[in-house]
């Protein structure tokens, strides 16, 4: 005899099923909470204008963390990201003004340097099978000091235009909205997509949650982490692409603080640090939810340490709960 | 219900396997017939986990030769031999658990839909969960939805996704290692239940065990592996599972066994 084993009586399971998940029903909440209690704190948090202003500083963090996200999903870890970042924007940024290359040219190149320090680290990760951790605090370094050398510590300025494309802005309503965001939007729901609805993305999700179990069923597991992690370096060449639009210059001292925030993102957004278990749209929630934080704190005049700190706690607590949650189930 | 109609399914001939000074496998014969349940067992070191691991193409043998149909093949990876058409359900359950069955099921065998959508590669949810449903009731495997996380499921019924999964693709052979080993008496049944519908589906079943109950409830021969030989095959009707041990551990040679209880 089989034992026939239901879990929940069909009607209400039904109903359970076509509701989301609480793993992004959560941060959906957090978020709304956020505003509603910024809102009441200053009165121009509500605007157009401002909430505009936290899009853009959202869709750098943003596109990076789509890039971590894919990296966490297959339970690794990517500490590079910023500094990737800054070395795409660099190249390009110096390219361009320096040596006046066609900017498109030099954007390319600028997208091939970050990608090329991504596939750097997956070859070491899946060829050499060296941990996530240790191989991108590594190239955290080298990237940054290249950085370095490389611009000799002074900032890029003077752009050609073309650079500055993504930073350019169009109006809905009274909301002025770069291309940036559009850009950045629209790669999410492309991610959104393959993760949720494609081969390679439920691959993704069955390597993060058993790797062994994956590769026993004829999926390349080596070639997939290559490739992600040499996709996840093309993404922060496009955050540094956004990152030079939206500032107008090419920083050599920027995407330090990326790393910790887009982890922040990926973790509120319901990720779990384990691998195999959350959603691309929670990302974009974790990172507005990091954006609207940094926002109102600042409107409510409170010093940028103290917003350090309570990004630290909030990442904190978002791993906690993760842990918690996978305890009970 | 048990057909033994004497046409080889997967046959192997004198295999060796040596890994450095150690000769795992050692001339080792292996005969599965159609319809059957061949459990294998061996103790520690009888090269019983090598030979399987030939079988299901995770090893490649250094000498003698597998004939599936009576044709010679040649596998260089599991992924190999389950082209073939032998599926192997692993020990430590191959699964992904916050999955849904439907999705362990089709993991790397996922159906594309067709026209546009499909060329983009999206894929066909509705035509997979309806397949993995018929899958699941084919072996009378109690799940209502077949979108739930696997890790909701208790051991046994996860057992019954890795045997469904592996019952769903193979053509020729499904190769089952420690199905029971990690299950309660209740779950076990329940599996054994499963392989006996493997059987009746038309597919043989290598059945690898600790379990001497398990065996002797299940199989229809017994393939007992010692020293990195076949040592004999016996009939479990006609033995007990006390000599059974004996001729497993070296304690009786296969020669001293009454001649019905050979198989």
């Amino acid at each position: 005899m089989i034992p026939d084993v239901a879990t929940a009586p069909p009607a209400r399971g039904r109903l359970l099923e076509r509701l989301p998940p609480v793993a992004t029903l959560g941060p959906l909440v957090a978020l709304f909470l956020a505003c509603a209690f910024f809102a009441s704190q200053s009165d121009r948090f509500l605007s157009g204008s401002n909430f505009s202003l936290i899009l853009q500083q959202v869709m750098v963090v943003g596109v990076v963390a789509i890039g971590q996200t894919l990296v966490i999903l297959t339970a690794g870890i990517d500490l590079s990201c910023g500094m990737l970042m800054a070395l795409g924007s660099i190249v390009m940024t110096k390219l361009a003004v320096d040596y006046e290359m066609s900017p498109l040219l030099a954007i390319l190149c600028g997208l091939m340097a970050s990608t090329a320090f991504g596939f750097l680290n997956g070859a070491l990760i899946t060829r050499v099978k060296l941990p996530a951790f240790i191989v991108t605090l590594g190239t955290l370094n080298i990237a940054f000091a290249i950085t370095q050398i490389y611009s000799k510590s002074q900032t890029v300025s003077g752009l050609p235009e073309a650079l500055e494309f993504f930073g350019r802005t169009f109006s809905i309503g009274e909301t002025a909205v770069t291309y940036g965001t559009v850009l950045m939007i629209v790669m999410y729901l492309i991610t959104w997509f393959i993760l949720r609805d494609t081969a390679p993305g439920r691959h993704i999700y069955a390597l993060g949650n058993n790797a062994e179990a994956t590769r026993l069923m004829g999926i390349d597991t080596r070639r997939m982490l290559l490739c992600i992690y040499t996709i996840a370096g093309l993404l922060y060449g496009v955050a540094g692409l956004l990152l030079v639009a939206r500032t107008g210059v090419g920083d050599p001292q920027a995407g330090q603080t990326d790393n910790l925030d887009s982890i922040t993102a990926v973790v509120l957004g319901g990720t779990s640090l384990f691998g195999g278990r959350g959603s691309i749209l929670g990302t974009l929630l974790g990172a507005l939810i990091v954006g609207v934080f940094r926002n109102g704190l600042t409107l409510m005049g409170v010093a940028s340490v103290y917003q350090i700190l309570i990004t630290g706690i909030l990442v904190i607590l978002a791993v906690t709960t993760d842990q918690l949650s996978r305890r009970k189930g | 219900m048990a057909q033994l109609s004497n046409c080889p399914v997967l046959e192997a001939r004198r295999l060796v396997k040596r890994y450095g000074q150690v000769t795992a496998l050692d001339g080792a014969d292996f005969l599965l017939f159609s319809g059957e349940i061949l459990a294998v067992i061996g103790d520690n070191g009888a090269g019983k986990s090598t030979l399987i691991k030939a079988l299901s193409g995770a090893i490649i043998p250094d000498a003698g030769e597998i004939l599936l149909d009576g044709k010679p093949i040649h596998f260089h990876s599991p992924l190999d031999a389950r082209r073939q058409g032998i599926e192997t359900v692993y020990q430590d359950l191959a699964v992904a658990p916050a999955m849904s069955i439907a999705e362990n099921l089709f993991l790397g065998r996922e159906a594309k839909r067709t026209g546009l959508l499909g060329w983009i590669g999206a894929l066909d949810k509705k035509r997979m969960l309806a397949e993995a449903t018929r899958h699941m009731q084919m072996l009378k495997i109690g799940i209502r939805s077949m979108k739930q996380a696997v890790e909701t499921l208790s051991g046994g019924q996860r057992q019954g996704v890795a045997v469904a999964r592996s019952a769903a693709f193979a053509r020729h052979v499904v190769i089952m290692d420690e199905p029971t080993a990690a299950l309660g008496v209740k779950e076990s049944n329940m599996v054994l239940d499963l392989i006996r519908r493997v059987r009746e589906r038309g597919l043989p079943v290598i059945l690898i065990s600790h379990n001497m109950p398990h065996v002797f409830e299940i199989a229809d021969r017994i393939h007992i592996a010692r020293l990195g030989k076949r040592a004999c095959v016996v009939n479990p009707k006609h033995i007990s599972m006390s000599d059974t041990v004996a001729v497993m551990t070296g304690a009786k040679r296969p020669e001293e066994l009454p001649p019905q209880a050979l198989a």
